[in-house]
């Protein structure tokens, strides 16, 4: 197995096993590809995580709010009809447990890796990139009819900056992770 | 005897699922207290009687491992158990905290049978009505 193979393999078995053991759900998918050039606009909830070490790069997990709001009632048994402070933090937590667990797994063939703290992004219209990096891997997932979007790019050091930028219509600012 | 817990986690929701997740284990837990931080914990210590910590090890101004260390270099909180629950599975993180004195570590994603398991040799159990 390649490097690239063994992150989509990771990437779908934590993916899977964080819905299964923290939502009690069983989710589907985990189509696989890899996303090159600009980004597509976002909308709805991003969350990133950043990844330091011998290699670097940064993860992500996106759906639409609907699903943030659905993901988070579910984890944490409670109402969560529209998307608020609990809801962007359930998906931090979400994504710091499958990036995490991605990370235990990538460790084993590159080494010790930092994870940061998550950041998240609601809005409409936004595009993010990292700087220096070109492809991300991308898996989706479906719960019903809402798709889930988990996303990684890692490379080299060398070849990698820590600085995540995100735009919005024509305002840019860096965005640490 | 009734214990208290203090919970410390920059996630509000891992906070509340640890909440559910301790009440439901049948120890004998009197108050779960909560934090956000490795300071904020040390304020609830300082404050508050504590019989067992569970600390995630990623958090922002003080993380998990200063957290442990902090309480184990205390004459005052080093007899408290503390068990690290984290994402941070590489071994490093491990012998670290392990060498700090932690009394356990529990990964996430975690169920409510593995937090169960691990608290079973450090609360007593709630007594049958």
């Amino acid at each position: 197995m390649n490097l690239n193979e063994i992150i989509v393999k990771s990437m779908k078995e934590s993916t899977l096993q964080v819905f299964s053991t923290m939502l009690g759900v069983d989710i589907a998918g985990g189509e696989a590809a890899v996303e090159a050039g600009m980004p597509e606009a976002n909308e709805g909830v991003v969350s990133f995580i950043g990844l330091a070490g011998s290699w670097a790069g940064t993860g992500s997990v996106s759906c639409s709010p609907a699903l943030a709001c659905r993901i988070c009632a579910q984890m944490l048994m409670c109402e969560a009809p529209a998307v608020n402070e609990e809801v962007l933090d359930t998906v931090a937590e979400l994504t710091n447990m499958i990036v995490g667990s991605v990370k235990t797994e990538l460790e084993q063939h590159l080494g010790p890796l930092g994870l940061s703290i998550p950041t998240v992004v609601y809005g409409r219209n936004f595009k993010t990139k990292s700087a220096g990096i070109t492809e991300w891997i991308v898996v989706n997932f479906r719960w019903d009819e809402e798709v889930l979007v988990v996303k990684l790019c890692l490379e080299p050091k060398e070849q990698a900056a820590h600085v995540l930028f995100h735009t919005s219509s024509t305002q840019s600012c860096a965005l640490e992770v | 005897m009734e214990s208290n817990v203090l919970v410390v986690d920059d996630s509000a929701a891992i906070r509340k699922i640890l909440q559910r997740v301790l009440r439901q284990t049948g120890m004998a837990i009197h108050t779960i207290h909560e934090a956000g931080d490795g300071q904020e914990a040390l304020g609830v210590l300082s404050a508050q009687k504590v019989d067992l910590v569970l600390s995630d090890i990623n958090m922002p101004k003080m993380d998990g491992l200063q957290l442990l260390a902090s309480i184990k270099a205390s004459a005052q909180w080093r007899q408290i158990p503390v068990v690290m629950i984290t994402t941070e599975g590489g071994e490093t993180k491990v012998s670290e905290a392990v060498k700090l004195g932690a009394a356990g570590y529990v990964r996430k994603p975690f169920t409510a049978d593995q937090i169960k398991e691990k608290l079973a040799g450090i609360l007593e159990p709630a007594l049958p009505l």
